[in-house]
């Protein structure tokens, strides 16, 4: 039997009076490459949150890699989502990655060789090295995206999750993003949840979908849970899901 | 022009100065890249009241300065954890703060003088207890922040991130206010609170122009603060003009330039100007 690396029974989630997420029940396996669907406030992120520890369920089980959720997990790999940052703060690519290694220590971290050859060896995972010298505000999205995933792999995570890292891309940076986590889920092995507002670019690379609306989820195959059937069920409203040229197209519904 | 430094006044005045430029931009550079201006400007006008305060009642103004700033900054990283909510809380405590600061000024009926070298400083009138009491906090500051340095840039980096690695995001800003306060207070004497920009934020924003690596920014930022404080000194003292006006005017007149003319200032200016070029 598999090992399961994140678990979730009868799991109730609320956010002062709001309740976030009802009686969510999944387990997904070592390996596996699932993305997280669902509109806007859906519960998405709140559920990245949990696995992370930093949101705490009002009920139901939570296991991840065979423990509670707890703060300061170094198996688990974490990219929040894009924020515009408004503040400068004089730092290189190089700097960034490094918090990933030990960005969490007190003191001031000098600086050493195996320290450096680690940072490199994530920047070069990543395709990044040339960016390792470059001040971090001053790269474009998928540049900043990339240096993000090389600063999650320093701890090396078996679980890393992302929330919308494909957001403020253009096509040419979502294709190699997806290629570049399909490339580290499959060659280290690492579970990864990926959240997104779109299944296409993202279809070569996913083993399942979680499709999440008011509260409740739905886990399958692709064509298993994005049909016209389940979302309709899901958003208590009628969905219809058009499968064409390789492509899904939600009609009726938000993502 | 050098002979001034056979005074000792004029020494105690340079030991204090290089003490405070060299905490202030350290300190300073953190201040700028967490997006804590505002609430810097506030803790120093919140410290006049406590000085006022401090002089009301008769004792030396730095143990008002630090009660005052101390409670503020605690205050405001409770009250402000949002960026927007903080600069509203920030603002609320500043004013309640500065009428305080009227009021004890209204029932102190001695020397106008000491209420004005709270607000403008008073460099040259530095005892050399004082020079002892500005470096052993000064070391203290630095200390301190040498131990936090690294997840407090991580958790303003992205403290949702820090916090996921375990980083106390919440006690880290807290502390660095608290910091603050400390430098806030001690800088007072050499530049006064109502310039205490000049020190605090003006060098470690003109090397975020600059350069873009921590330690160099920082360092960097610790060099403009020295000179522009030697030279304040040493103009101030050979003219009858105070010595925090030139550390001001140093300090705006390198800013300025620097930022106009550094890459992404230019940048700017060009879409600005609806320039066709892009970089």
């Amino acid at each position: 039997m598999p090992e399961s690396i994140v678990c979730l029974e009868e799991v109730d989630v609320h956010l002062g009076d709001a309740s976030i997420l009802q009686n969510i029940n999944l387990s997904i396996e070592a390996g596996e490459f699932i993305v997280i669907l669902g509109p806007n406030g859906a519960g998405k992120t709140t559920l990245l949150k949990v696995l992370l520890g930093l949101v705490q369920p009002t009920s139901g089980r939570v296991q991840v890699l065979g423990a509670s959720p707890r703060r300061g997990q170094r198996e688990i790999g974490y990219i929040p989502q894009h924020r515009d940052m408004d503040a400068e703060f004089g730092l290189r690519g190089r700097d960034l990655v490094a918090f990933g290694l030990d960005g969490h220590r007190w003191g001031i971290g000098l600086p050493s060789r195996s320290r450096r050859e680690k940072i490199d060896r994530a920047l070069k995972e990543v395709d990044a090295l040339e960016l390792a010298e470059a001040p971090f505000e001053q790269l474009s999205g998928g540049e900043q995206k990339r240096l993000l995933i090389a600063q999650a792999l320093l701890t090396d995570p078996h679980l890393l999750l992302l929330d919308e890292p494909l957001a403020d891309l253009d096509l040419a940076y979502q294709k190699e993003t997806v290629a570049l986590m399909d490339k580290v889920c499959r060659t280290r092995g690492v579970t990864v949840l990926l959240v997104s507002h779109d299944i296409n670019p993202l279809l070569q690379a996913t083993d399942r979908v979680l499709f999440i609306a008011h509260g409740h989820a739905a886990i399958g195959a692709p064509d298993e849970v994005i049909t016209s059937a389940t979302l309709t069920q899901l958003y208590r409203s009628p969905v219809e899901v058009v499968h064409t040229l390789g492509r899904y197209f939600v009609v009726g519904a938000e993502i | 022009m050098f002979e001034i430094f056979s005074y000792p006044f004029i020494q105690n005045a340079f030991l204090a100065g290089s003490v405070v430029a060299v905490v202030a931009a350290v300190l300073g550079y953190f201040l700028v890249v967490r997006g804590l201006s505002f609430a810097g400007h506030a803790l120093s006008t919140i410290g006049f009241a406590g000085a006022a305060g401090a002089v009301l009642v008769g004792v030396p103004p730095v143990y008002g300065l630090m009660t005052f700033t101390v409670i503020a900054s605690l205050a405001i990283s409770l009250l402000g954890r949002d960026i927007r909510e903080r600069d509203i809380a920030t603002g609320v405590i500043m004013i309640l703060a500065l009428g305080f600061g009227v009021l004890f000024l209204s029932l102190y009926h001695g020397y106008a003088e000491r209420a004005y070298s709270i607000l403008f400083g008073t460099v040259v009138g530095i005892s050399r207890s004082d020079v002892l009491l500005t470096a052993l906090s000064g070391l203290g500051v630095l200390a301190c922040l040498a131990a936090i340095s690294r997840p407090l840039l991580f958790s303003s980096f992205d403290p949702e991130l820090a916090e996921t690695r375990g980083v106390p995001v919440t006690f880290l800003g807290g502390f660095f206010l608290v910091l603050v306060a400390i430098t806030i207070s001690i800088t007072t004497q050499v530049v006064g609170i109502l310039l205490i920009f000049a020190l605090l934020i003006g060098p470690p924003a003109t090397a975020l122009r600059l350069l873009h690596q921590p330690m160099q920014v920082i360092s960097l930022a610790v060099i403009l603060g020295l000179a522009y404080t030697w030279l304040g000194i040493l103009l101030g003292a050979n003219s009858s003009w105070p010595v925090s006006f030139f550390i001001t005017a140093f300090s705006f007149g390198v800013y300025l330039p620097v930022r106009l003319l550094s890459k992404r200032g230019l940048k700017r200016v060009e879409i600005a100007f609806g320039s066709e070029r892009h970089a």
